[in-house]
């Protein structure tokens, strides 16, 4: 039985991730502002209901307009959305799985388990990321 | 290998924490969740958009149930109003003077949001 060991002050990876988490929250709220003030100057307010408003602030992808009775989805689909996606990706999904793997090594020493727990979320991170990629690109 | 900490559940939960340690947990528990429940949501998302796949309606059949929206607002909220506290308090240290105070504000904040989307999801799922 050993008991947990904290790494040495510096810069390392536990302090890269924690300076990370701290900032992607911030983004975040940044990116999630974004959507919802553009989506009222795109119209949203006669155009859509809350429900849709919400659904556009925390991803502005089309699918999560199409039920609405928007006529014109031209300012609502094109790259810059699909930017903004992607960072809204990338912030949310690493910040999730670095949140997991935060929890996980609370619970296990620095054993081998460690080694085999980082390998796996670190596929399962990369394995969500591309998926969600995927699915921004071809919507 | 499990670690020996030497300290049982109930041990633990009688620490007089207060409401930071409560946010705390609550906060783990709430990402967690939400990393199990988003991921699930991206992948249904990803099976419904290329395949059509009955499996991928049906999670976000789930995920779209007004029950299942009221529970994953309330984790949502809660989880982003701590986190913002959390960052304030570690990139402010000075701060951290107020930090009983803070979980005040937090919740202070937290429930007219949370009411707001009470009324939204209700009205639509009670058809009022």
């Amino acid at each position: 039985m050993s008991s947990r060991t904290v790494a040495k002050r510096g810069f390392n990876l536990d302090y890269i991730m924690w300076l990370f988490m701290r900032l992607s929250a911030l983004a975040l709220y940044a990116l999630g502002l974004t959507g919802l003030v553009a989506a009222l100057i795109m119209g949203a307010r006669t155009q859509t209901d809350i429900s849709t408003l919400l659904r556009w602030t925390f991803f502005p992808n089309p699918s999560h307009v199409i039920s609405s009775d928007i006529v014109n989805l031209e300012p609502w689909i094109n790259s810059f959305w699909q930017i903004i996606q992607m960072l809204v990706v990338f912030f949310g999904v690493t910040h999730g799985i670095n949140g997991l793997r935060m929890v996980v090594e609370d619970f296990i020493g620095s054993s081998w388990w460690r080694v085999l727990w980082r390998g796996f979320i670190f596929f399962l991170w990369l394995f969500i990321l591309l998926v969600a990629i995927y699915v921004v690109l071809a919507s | 290998m499990a670690l020996n900490r030497k300290v049982s559940l109930f041990t633990g939960l009688k620490y007089k924490g207060g409401g930071p340690m409560w946010a705390w947990i609550m906060h783990r528990l709430s990402g967690l969740a939400m990393v199990f429940f988003v991921g699930g949501h991206i992948i249904a998302g990803f099976l419904t958009q290329q395949f059509g796949s009955e499996v991928g309606i049906a999670i976000n059949t789930i995920y779209e149930n007004w029950i299942f929206q009221l529970a994953l607002f309330f984790l949502v909220i809660f989880h982003a109003v701590n986190g913002l506290r959390v960052v304030i308090l570690d990139l402010w240290p000075a701060l951290l003077e107020y930090q009983r105070e803070a979980i005040w504000l937090q919740w202070l904040t937290f429930i007219p949001i949370y009411g707001l989307v009470l009324v939204v999801v209700l009205k639509d799922a009670l058809g009022g």
